[in-house]
């Protein structure tokens, strides 16, 4: 199923925390436009994968190749810009600021004006700033919240929590989403309506989505290719009923209960 | 236009024009004492504003206030004070050039101030920033302290301990109030635009806005140096007002009082700032009886010399146990904010 047009390319990651190898020879290969899954159990080293590629962690060994340009060891903001956004496991927003200012924080990188612009009272700059907000009102409007646009975001609810984070990330123009366990503290019928929500966003903003997931429905649901990780090794790759039969997978993790269940 | 924008436009006008007539009326009605007095509510509001800017709105955590104040005093003064009388001043050793002949208009030396400020402040981020909370504080005391000895200890352009002497008072009102509203205006445009969004994000999750494509450590940077361009201002500011100034000036305490204003208006709050400094800055002067020996119900308390200081540290530690996100926290006073009240009081 993986042609060539390769969003996001990883050959043979590995990180070392000291003595302890914490992800080793991590390869993938997502192409373009697809929804792909990295599952595995607790502490396998799923969000150091997600750390190495934004750049908050610089790989021991290995590469990354974002559209076919080097992106190893850059510095997070400089991730952001080439195109590739991400939410946080526990959800990071800044809590003191509204919710509009929230996602208008994700717009900033594409603004080309600055702070001394806005002393300067430039007619570029209120041009610049009313777009901004637009944009974030438009991206509320998508994961539908935008009737809470003033309020402050700290006081949301849990699910909506995450589909502000959602807004902040496509705020920053990405073409290649990460998202950490977004399923996770859902109630059943919150986890199906994202996961429509999901393929929703992948086709309105033309994205490609890597997501960690511990909700197997979902990651069955919506995941066109998942990689296993199992102490920082891939056990495992492949469609989700290959991984479904993989007997490696379920001994890890999947664990008997899925089997039956299945 | 939007007709709520009007109207908060003019009424910002309004207010302007209220506070130009009521420096006119302070002018030509109150004495020396009380016009010094609103002198130093300016200078102490320019000053906290800065200090708000860095340490409430971005977070950073900066005890270097009076090194930036002190570059700002020394550099205006050397500006402002007459060549001939410079050298008769500098009674240790004989100024050196440049600084033995340069000068400059008033407002132009307080500029030069508030950027050799900005400079530094800039050269210092450079290498502090990278650190986070405390440790950054411990880097900026450190950094005042260097300014204060180096002062200290550079005779030739500081005249060293005895300082400087008969600074030129062109300090009044007008330039007082002027820099302060100037203040203002940078500091509220800095902070409701979207580059503000930005420093508060960065305050309130380093990590997120990183990964939001924020370059922290820029942002970090330019309010830390935009903030020591007002530090630096509101020293020179300070400077030609006392007509005074030595090394002694620029304690830790002049940091502790900038950053008492802050605390008690409130981290992140700009009308906070302004309240807590007319109320801090009048009472540091209305105080001082307690200084004096007090006669009450026939006995006589002796005046105990820094008695105001432990008020006021006492006071602080009030504000920090029972409220401690300061008088207004994170909130504002605006104009929506009074006439949403007043319609509520209204339909009440």
């Amino acid at each position: 199923m993986l042609n060539n047009d390769a969003a996001l390319e990883t050959e043979a990651l590995t990180i070392r925390f000291g003595g302890l190898v914490a992800v080793r020879d991590f390869s993938v290969r997502i192409p373009r436009g697809s929804i792909v899954g990295l599952i595995g159990p607790n502490g396998a080293g799923k969000t150091t994968c997600f750390n190495m590629v934004t750049g908050f962690y610089k790989p021991t060994e290995g590469r990354i190749l974002f559209n076919g340009q080097d992106i190893t060891g850059w510095l997070p903001h400089k991730v952001c810009s080439a195109g590739i956004a991400r939410t946080f496991q526990n959800i990071r927003l800044f809590h003191t600021a509204s919710v509009i200012q929230n996602v208008m924080v994700g717009a900033r990188i594409r603004q080309s004006t600055t702070w001394w612009h806005a002393l300067l009272n430039l007619p570029s700059y209120w041009k610049e700033e009313r777009e901004v907000r637009e944009k974030a009102l438009y991206l509320l409007d998508a994961v539908g919240l935008k009737q809470f646009a003033d309020e402050e975001s700290g006081g949301l609810p849990y699910g909506a929590q995450r589909r502000l984070e959602l807004a902040r990330a496509l705020a920053t123009d990405p073409s290649f989403l990460l998202l950490d366990e977004p399923a996770a503290g859902m109630n059943p019928n919150e986890t199906q309506e994202l996961m429509g929500f999901v393929k929703d966003i992948r086709n309105r903003f033309n994205l490609t989505i890597l997501l960690i997931e511990h909700d197997m429905r979902v990651v069955m649901g919506i995941c066109e290719h998942i990689w296993v990780l199992d102490y920082g090794v891939t056990i495992a790759e492949g469609r989700p009923e290959e991984i479904r039969s993989n007997q490696k997978v379920i001994e890890a993790y999947l664990g008997e209960e899925y089997v039956r269940d299945a | 236009m939007d007709p709520k924008l009007k109207r908060n436009y003019t009424l910002n006008g309004v207010a302007v024009l209220l506070l130009v007539g009521g420096l006119f009326w302070a002018k030509g009605n109150l004495d020396g004492y009380k016009i010094q007095i609103m002198n130093l509510i300016a200078v102490y509001i320019i000053l906290a504003l800065s200090l708000n800017l860095i340490y409430g709105f971005t977070g950073l955590f900066s005890l270097g206030h009076a090194g930036f104040m002190a570059i700002g005093a020394y550099t205006c003064s050397l500006l402002i004070l007459p060549a001939t009388y410079k050298q008769t001043m500098f009674l240790l050793q004989a100024p050196m050039w440049p600084f033995s002949v340069m000068h400059a208009p008033f407002f132009v030396a307080v500029v030069m101030a508030g950027l050799v400020a900005a400079f530094f402040g800039f050269l210092i981020g450079l290498p502090v920033l990278r650190l986070g909370g405390d440790y950054l504080g411990i880097a900026t005391l450190g950094f005042a302290e260097i300014i204060r000895v180096l002062a200290n200890n550079m005779p030739r352009v500081t005249n060293g301990a005895l300082g400087l002497k008969g600074i030129p008072s062109y300090s009044n009102l007008w330039w007082n109030y002027g820099w302060c509203l100037l203040t203002l205006f940078v500091i509220i445009r800095l902070v409701r635009s979207n580059f503000g969004n930005a420093l508060k994000a960065i305050r309130d999750d380093e990590v997120a806005a990183r990964a939001m494509g924020i370059n922290t450590f820029r942002y970090r940077l330019i309010s830390f140096t935009i903030g020591a361009f007002f530090a630096g201002v509101g020293g020179a500011l300070l400077a030609s007002l006392l007509t005074t100034i030595d090394p002694r000036m620029f304690i830790f305490t002049l940091t502790f009082n900038v950053l008492m204003i802050v605390v008690t208006g409130g981290l992140g709050s700009i009308t906070g700032t302004v309240l807590a400094g007319i109320v801090i800055t009048v009472l540091l002067e209305w105080l001082r009886f307690v200084e004096n020996p007090i006669s009450f119900a026939g006995m006589t308390v002796p005046g105990i010399p820094g008695m105001r200081m432990v008020v006021f540290s006492l006071a602080l530690l009030f504000i920090i146990l029972f409220r401690h996100q300061g008088i207004m926290g994170r909130r504002e006073f605006s104009w929506d904010w009074i006439f949403n009240f007043l319609r509520r009081k209204g339909e009440a």
